[in-house]
């Protein structure tokens, strides 16, 4: 799923235009399981998945792989269809600098939301 | 395609609200019983304009949605530069109430959506004798800090990129792209601070847990139509607030989330048709 972000992003040239000034890294935990994004530019240039050692991150999303599978249904059901959704569920943690998150908030919705419908 | 008017005339109103003069800017469009709608935290009246060209409404009412000050059109009071704008149940209650005299609105239907939601269970505690019916959108009494809203007015974020970022997802999923798009586009244009300002009346002080088992909907009847999607007025806190109130009528709104009105405009009119169908009905009695 989340391995085919740069198939699934680099293809949507509005998408990366809309990201054209985050160039960060960022981690999603799918439960136990880390992966680490890199993005440049609103392109992702690597989808690397863990474990890592004292890999540094700008900010992470945090929630169970029975949340993200929710989530990431072709039509989530009520609840499980935005990261803000699962906050106020209390079943997402958003840890780090959030500050390129939220600048940048339409994109990494919109990336985080890329591999819906594909499982 | 053709050029072609749309029958939504457009007017300025000055109103003095809390000594203060404002330029309202509002909208309208039908004849019949007044309709009176209410916009939501940090956008703009635009929002109803889809029941502003819909036959079906307009035969039988007279639609009418205003920019609250500081929001759309109606830019803040003179001396703005000055304060933090935060809007407040008295104030927001004291808008509506003038807005209608100044019309010389009777018996207006008021429906309002988010805030707006809110505020009618105010009205329909503090206003119910003057006021024909009331349709609370996305309607709780209340609202838990659920995400840290300073973050939509600060310097190193875009307030209208963020603002629009933040409600993305209280549009449902199944919303066609064209209305998600502009509900975010009006969201994308409000004034730095505005739906901050909005939200300390709907996160903050307006909780209105305490009062509103006194509302009484024989007076005036009260609707409460919530879209499935939201979670920032969630099905559960209207039928949690609907719990209290003798008489109030819930219609839990499949496919629909905060913005029913300008997400997915024909859904959403298959859901308040036959609520206006039953106002009016009311009304000739």
């Amino acid at each position: 799923m989340i391995e085919r972000l740069p198939e699934l992003v680099n293809g949507d040239e509005a998408l990366v235009r809309r990201g054209r000034y985050f160039t960060d890294v960022f981690m999603i935990e799918v439960g136990d399981v880390q992966y680490l994004v890199h993005v440049r530019q609103g392109r992702i240039d690597a989808v690397e998945r863990g474990p890592f050692v004292m890999r540094p991150w700008r900010f992470a999303l945090r929630a169970s792989a029975e949340i993200w599978d929710r989530f990431w249904q072709k039509f989530p059901d009520p609840g499980y269809h935005d990261i803000f959704a699962l906050l106020r569920k209390g079943e997402i943690v958003f840890d780090g600098d959030l500050q390129p998150m939220m600048a940048n908030l339409l994109y990494v919705k919109a990336v985080i939301a890329a591999p819906r419908g594909l499982s | 395609m053709s050029a072609r008017l749309e029958p939504i005339v457009g007017r300025y109103l000055h109103l003095d609200l809390e000594g203060r003069d404002n330029r309202i800017y509002f909208e309208e469009a039908g004849q019949g019983i007044p309709l009176l709608c209410l916009h939501t935290a940090g956008s703009d009246a635009r929002q109803f304009r889809s029941l502003m060209t819909d036959e079906n409404i307009t035969d039988h009412y007279r639609v009418i949605a205003f920019d609250m000050p500081w929001h759309g059109k109606s830019s803040p009071p003179a001396g703005w530069e000055r304060e933090e704008y935060q809007l407040s149940t008295s104030l927001y209650t004291h808008m509506i109430m003038s807005f209608a005299r100044a019309l010389e609105l009777d018996q207006p239907v008021v429906m309002g959506c988010s805030i707006g939601g809110r505020i009618v269970l105010n009205l329909a505690l503090e206003h119910a004798a003057e006021l024909g019916a009331l349709i609370g959108l996305q309607c709780g009494a209340y609202v838990p800090r659920y995400y840290d809203s300073s973050w939509l007015n600060r310097p190193d974020v875009h307030g209208g990129e963020v603002c629009a970022a933040i409600v993305s997802g209280l549009i449902a999923p199944q919303s066609p792209d064209e209305h998600r798009w502009e509900t975010l586009w009006h969201y994308m244009q409000g004034g730095p601070g505005v739906f901050t300002g909005d939200l300390h009346f709907y996160q903050v002080e307006g909780d209105i847990r305490d009062r509103i088992s006194a509302i009484d909907t024989t007076q005036c009847p009260l609707y409460m139509l919530t879209g499935e999607y939201d979670y920032s007025c969630a099905p559960a806190d209207t039928e949690a607030a609907a719990a209290l109130i003798d008489g109030a009528k819930v219609v839990i709104m499949k496919g629909l989330a905060h913005f029913p009105m300008s997400e997915n405009p024909e859904l959403f009119h298959s859901y308040l048709l036959p609520v206006l169908d039953e106002i009016r009905a009311i009304s000739k009695t």
